[in-house]
């Protein structure tokens, strides 16, 4: 060992790969497991204690969940089909606010039908098919960069639409929209409409035993959801699983490789793609409603930014991998979104914020005095970190495209034939 | 198209073409009823014409801030989303060096460069206008400009030219990360906020008298309209007239066919970063001066009313894009009449789709020639 120790550390971290790699399972579990105890480091460097670890775990599962399925969604259009589209937050807007205006109470204000949620559910996750296919007709006749502009504008006319105030008495317009509460309140809860309603036998009994670890009821109900969603996350992977690997998706396959090919084959190749469109916007829907559902419908949440965030996400995993998907959802939400801000937190605990200087010059001129102290300041206030962490998103955006444009996983697109076509490895060289 | 033996060719047409037609009887309508709205004052002629103005003077704006971007897209075959983010970039460099030369000594330097921001500078007695401080206006418009083609070339050193065998949507994606990155770069060191620029009482401005109401227009307005359409017309002149632009013309028809012609390829490429990136900042500068507030969100938001422009007049065409840009520019306004103001930009990109939708190459068709 100590003889070669660079080539004995580096075949350790081979078979460690290898051993990673075999199993998508295992390498999920790993990753879990890596993020928990990364994120129980920062809880407890906080001070938190265990209620608070729980939700700060409960907090990054949700979001890894939410943007999983969101990057599932979109790996079915884009990794699939070949599909850009750049209108993501779009067709979550339609989920989120036709599923409010079906099943908001018609008490609360902006009012809604009153239906019951599945109903809501349903009509949100059809309504945002429908707008799909709407945007699809002009949009799939389009090359791939036309496709991404249009449903760019697509998106925008949605959000603007709902924001306007001439549709306020419909969607609350720039105040947004009360949401139905969250149906996971009926495990616990006599009333599960109402806020202040108080927890049946079952509730009461789970509250209470929560209680005393420290955890409150609304991270009982928090966990409770996320685990639902975990679900939803499994379940969604097993059907795009089997969509890919069905004749339909061979056929998608085919239209990202070759289009014309596909074609000349005898595939409607257009109706495919309509379909797919279709179904991807569908889920868009359904996991935003999901994020969603027991608080409000804002157009600040739709913004282009939010489809720009789960396309890295889907980049980090790699386009063309179920599991790259929930792969790079979970490290995009856990790292990349809401790392930076426990980073801030844990900085700001060990340095005087209350200094902070008003401007950029002030923060570097104090450099000169070898004081980092002020520029540290700057950087972790609230806006500045904000602003940051898009500007290292832009970073790893570029970074990823232009060196792995692949993903982290590597190379795990599936290919069309059902043969490998590649040439295999060290093979000849012509 | 030509018609068949036996049809009138007027049925021909509706035939092969009913989308275009269906379009051409809507927008009669609609100009039909603008006639209805002003014969019955619905509408006075003073609002119709106001609508006129405000719609050149964006269109033209979006016009220069698209030459730009129809540039890089027909020579480098992508769409750039950090396009609107270099407006940005030249809008905030160009005001600040405004900032700086009207208000040196009266402020610290540190406010000026900031334009105000945390540390507040009244715009109103810094007394910033064409008119009043016509060199900080002048400096600010050139700083712009050269800031802006340094930084495009420095994007495109650093992140585009090493990808310059990939195909578009890798370089598209790309472009994105840049765009996010500039741009809160700027939040970072500049703080969101709107920052006023312009001192109106210094601003002459005249009312000129259109039926029974009158339209002011002010020396800003002008100086966007003079301005933006001179650097039209120096484009079209170097495009049309100089080496340099029959090779970019060149390699927007046949990149592969300018090279063996013994173009240099790479040197034209920095050639259109410099020109396109320094119209872009003059537009981003000229464009904060007509509005007289500045946002770090400026360009980003005009973004999709550029590509809507640029797209319209068909991708690749420099001349499209200054057409698409009136045309987008002057329907958003105009729509007013129907239209609550909420819903102008959806109106423009439902333009732009629909145009998409009935002529795919653009309104000056399939030229992709710059």
């Amino acid at each position: 060992m100590t003889a070669e120790p660079a080539a004995g550390s580096a075949g350790a971290a081979e078979r460690l790969r290898s051993w990673l790699f075999r199993s998508d399972a295992r390498l999920l579990l790993v990753l879990a497991v890596a993020l928990y105890l990364l994120f129980t480091l920062f809880s407890v460097l906080l001070g938190n204690n265990l209620g608070g670890t729980v939700n700060t775990l409960r907090r990054i599962t949700f979001l890894s969940a939410v943007y999983a399925m969101l990057v599932l969604a979109l790996n079915l259009q884009w990794g699939y089909a070949g599909l850009f589209n750049l209108g993501v937050a779009g067709f979550m807007a339609v989920g989120v606010y036709t599923m409010g205006m079906l099943s908001t109470a018609p008490s609360s204000s902006p009012p809604g039908l009153g239906l019951p949620l599945p109903v809501g559910v349903v009509g949100g996750v059809l309504a945002a098919a429908v707008v799909g296919v709407v945007a699809s007709l002009p949009a799939l006749r389009l090359r791939g960069d036309y496709l991404a502009i249009v449903t760019l504008a697509f998106s925008e006319i949605i959000r603007r639409t709902y924001r306007s105030p001439v549709f306020a008495d419909l969607t609350g317009g720039s105040n947004g929209m009360g949401l139905p509460a969250n149906p996971i309140r009926v495990l616990f809860y006599k009333n599960p409409a109402d806020v202040l309603a108080e927890p049946h036998a079952v509730g009461a009994a789970v509250f209470a035993a929560a209680e005393t670890v420290g955890i409150r009821p609304p991270v009982v109900q928090g966990i409770a959801w996320t685990l639902v969603l975990v679900a939803v996350v499994g379940v969604m992977y097993l059907l795009l699983r089997r969509v890919g690997n069905s004749p339909f998706g061979r056929v998608l396959k085919a239209i990202r490789e070759d289009e014309t090919v596909a074609s000349a084959l005898g595939k409607d190749t257009r109706g495919f793609k309509i379909k797919t469109f279709a179904l991807g916007c569908a889920l868009m829907g359904l996991a935003a409603i999901l994020w969603k559902v027991g608080g409000t419908a804002a157009t600040v949440d739709y913004r282009p930014i939010t489809t720009f965030y789960v396309f890295v996400a889907l980049i980090l995993g790699g386009a063309g991998s179920n599991t790259g998907s929930v792969v790079g959802g979970a490290v995009f939400a856990s790292l990349l979104l809401e790392g930076p801000l426990f980073v801030q937190r844990v900085v700001g605990q060990f340095i005087n914020t209350t200094a902070a200087p008003n401007t950029v010059f002030q923060a570097v001129g104090s450099l000169g005095g070898g004081d980092v102290g002020p520029l540290l300041a700057y950087v972790v206030s609230d806006v500045n970190i904000s602003a940051l962490r898009l500007v290292l998103l832009g970073v790893v955006l570029i970074y990823l495209i232009q060196n792995r444009p692949e993903g982290l996983l590597g190379k795990r697109k599936e290919v069309a034939a059902s043969v490998d076509l590649s040439r295999p490895e060290g093979g000849e060289k012509r | 198209m030509a018609s068949r033996e036996g049809v009138h060719p007027a049925v021909a047409v509706v035939r092969e073409r009913p989308l275009v037609v269906v379009f051409a009887v809507v927008g009669l309508l609609l100009v039909a009823d603008i006639g209805r709205r002003l014969a019955t004052g619905g509408t006075t002629t003073a609002t119709l014409v106001t609508y006129l103005k405000d719609g050149t003077i964006l269109g033209l704006s979006i016009g220069l801030a698209g030459i730009g971007l129809a540039m890089t897209y027909s020579i480098l075959n992508f769409a750039n989303f950090a396009h609107g983010d270099f407006a940005t970039t030249g809008a905030i460099v160009g005001w600040a060096t405004a900032f700086v030369v009207a208000g040196l000594g009266r402020f610290s330097l540190e406010a000026l460069v900031l334009l105000g921001g945390p540390i507040p500078v009244n715009s109103g007695t810094l007394g910033v206008s064409v008119v009043a401080t016509p060199l900080a206006v002048l400096l600010g418009l050139a700083v712009s400009a050269v800031a802006t083609a340094g930084l495009a070339l420095l994007i495109d050193r650093v992140v585009f030219r090493p990808m310059r065998d990939q195909e578009g949507i890798s370089l598209l994606i790309a472009s994105v990360g840049v765009a996010l990155v500039i741009r809160y770069l700027f939040v970072f060191g500049f703080q969101s906020g709107v920052r006023g620029l312009t001192a109106g009482d210094l601003t002459p401005s005249v009312s000129l008298s259109v039926g029974a109401g009158s339209v002011p227009i002010n020396a800003h307005e002008v100086t966007l309209v003079v301005l933006a359409a001179a650097l039209m017309l120096g484009t079209h002149l170097l495009l049309r007239y100089t080496k340099l632009g029959t090779a970019m013309r060149a390699m927007a028809d046949n990149e592969d066919l300018a090279r063996v012609t013994g173009i240099p390829t790479e040197r034209v490429v920095r050639a259109t970063w410099l020109l396109g990136g320094g119209l872009t900042g003059a537009a981003g500068f000229l464009i904060a001066l007509e509005r007289g507030v500045l946002t770090t969100n400026l360009g980003w938001e005009l973004l999709l009313l550029i590509f809507a422009a640029v797209i319209l007049g068909g991708i690749g065409s420099v001349y499209g894009a200054m057409v698409g840009g009136v045309v987008i520019g002057i329907a958003s306004r105009v729509s007013l009449v129907w239209l609550p103001e909420s819903f102008i930009v959806a109106a423009a990109f439902v333009v732009m789709i629909l145009i998409l939708l009935v002529r795919p190459k653009g309104l000056l068709g399939g030229v992709t020639t710059v």
